[in-house]
């Protein structure tokens, strides 16, 4: 019964990162890379192993953190650019959700080969994960907006969490804990460079980067 | 002598409640929009009006302008009769029938098309062009759709193909199926019914040069084939079969009258797409489909 409640929510999480890659608007993308975050984060309790205040203060933190905190510093980043859309993607929206479905598809055959524990052979823990990280991959490559690519590293790096789900046996908290900080460190940080890269180039092209200027 | 009576009480069933359909759909969206509305029974109305009329045909066009509406409504009528209604059954089932209930869609499709180009009117050439691109992803998603259901449960024939299992399968399958079922029947989000505006007609331009009973044809095939993916789209999701007849009818209708709520909700509620957004949400529906199909495949557990 718990299983099928997880992979309910893992469910959930991998049809996001279908809706992740489909949207043109980035409020969405951000939405959805969010929403994506508080599932994950609720995960830990629902798993419930030992249900002490470690766990839940984890949980609490990465709800607030995935939930509030990063999407609120990524819509101001937003606002001061004043974009909203993603234009010219290099992979289109329409291939880069078959791309995400194809590579669910290929998570999902990959797992039927993979040598795992019985306790994980009925979850959808490591497809998900699978998924989650493609998914993050496709936005980092195809997306050239600073704001995608931020949000595309985020989705990866729920991908990650999803994986370190299947060690939260052996893996202590404080490692999540930890990275859930630096995350949002980073995220503070990358809304300052984008901030940055709009007042010195006037957009957010992050392909304008890579060609030098005298 | 009892199956033919039960086949021609069938027929009946499906020629006269069709053209309720769209009238529902109309009354739901006059009352969102606070209008008192043309009365439910207009497409009746319409029907009977059409049918007195003469033709007017193009001098271009041949002899198949006429033929291919009264084709394509008997393609749809066939298929009609492939789709079993509950516990009742179908009017002719045998193994394999869900591939030629595609099929007869598909040439009802056709049916349309080439007589739309029989005209030789650039404009619904147009039309026939946007019908048949949209269709070709409708399709997939379709096709998926039927497939998901055949692997759940194992057969290739509608009657025992509609036991739908409950859960996440069931959920993404109707989410799927309706976005068919507005593609193909050119609703809102892909195509306005009411509109004609020239540059957004699918549909509507197709049928532009017919007139008097070719046109009531068409309209009727129309309302038929909606209700014939409002009957699959609520039997794919609904466990009907187990019930027993007078409640299975019951059910029965009231889900279609919700879908035609629904429709009439999505009309009231949503503007059409443009051109560039439909691909996306077809291939949403695809994928809704695909991963019902998955779910069913792999049982919910990989």
């Amino acid at each position: 019964m718990m299983n099928s409640n997880l992979n309910l929510l893992i469910g959930l999480a991998m049809g996001l990162n279908l809706l992740a890659l489909g949207t043109s608007r980035l409020p969405a993308l951000i939405r959805a890379m969010s929403a994506q975050g508080v599932i994950l984060g609720v995960m830990p309790i629902l798993m419930g192993h030992e249900l002490d205040w470690q766990v839940v203060l984890v949980a609490l933190a990465t709800v607030a953190g995935k939930g509030l905190l990063i999407p609120s510093l990524l819509r101001r980043a937003m606002r001061t650019a004043q974009i909203d859309r993603e234009l010219e993607p290099q992979i289109g929206f329409v291939a880069s959700m078959l791309l995400g479905a194809a590579g669910t598809i290929a998570a999902l055959a990959l797992t039927h080969q993979l040598p795992l524990l019985p306790e994980h052979t009925g979850s959808l823990l490591v497809p998900g994960a699978l998924a989650t990280v493609l998914t993050g991959f496709i936005l980092l490559i195809g997306r050239p907006k600073a704001i995608s690519q931020v949000c595309g590293y985020l989705i990866l790096e729920n991908g990650i969490y999803l994986f370190g789900l299947l060690l939260i046996k052996a893996m202590p908290l404080l490692v999540e804990a930890g990275v859930l900080l630096d995350l949002t460190v980073g995220v503070f940080i990358i809304g300052i460079i984008v901030d940055r890269i709009q007042r010195a180039f006037d957009s957010l092209d992050t392909r304008k980067l890579t060609t030098l200027h005298e | 002598m009892n199956s033919i009576l039960d086949l021609i009480l069938r027929l009946d069933c499906w020629l006269l409640l069709a053209p309720l359909l769209p009238g529902i759909i109309n009354k739901v969206k006059a009352w969102v929009a606070g209008r008192r509305g043309p009365p439910v029974l207009q497409l009746y109305y319409d029907l009977a009006r059409l049918w007195k009329k003469g033709v007017v045909m193009s001098t271009l066009a041949s002899p198949a302008f006429v033929i291919l509406p009264a084709v394509t409504w008997v393609a749809l009528l066939g298929a009609a009769m492939l789709l079993p209604l509950g516990p009742l059954g179908a009017g002719l089932s045998f193994r394999g029938d869900a591939l030629l209930m595609l099929y007869l869609l598909a040439l009802g499709r056709f049916g349309t098309a080439w007589a739309a180009m029989e005209t030789g009117s650039a404009f619904e050439g147009m039309g026939t062009v946007r019908e048949v691109s949209y269709a070709v992803l409708a399709e997939a998603a379709m096709i998926t759709a039927v497939l998901s259901l055949s692997v759940q449960s194992g057969s290739l024939s509608l009657a025992t193909m509609l036991s739908p299992a409950m859960g996440a399968s069931a959920v993404l399958l109707a989410a799927g199926l309706f976005i068919v079922l507005l593609a193909e029947n050119c609703r809102v989000p892909f195509d306005d019914p009411n509109t004609h505006l020239e540059l957004t007609m699918i549909h509507e331009v197709m049928v532009l040069d017919h007139s008097g009973p070719p046109l009531a044809v068409i309209l009727h095939g129309a309302s038929m084939k909606l209700l014939l993916f409002a009957v699959l789209l609520v039997q794919a999701v609904l466990p009907i079969n187990q019930l027993k007849p007078l409640a299975a009818a019951g059910l029965l209708a009231g889900s279609v009258l919700g879908v035609c709520v629904g429709i009439g909700l999505v009309e009231s509620l949503l503007a059409r797409f443009a051109f560039r957004r439909v691909p996306l949400l077809l291939t949403t529906a695809f994928l809704l489909c695909l991963f019902a199909l998955l779910v069913a495949w792999k049982g919910g557990v990989p």
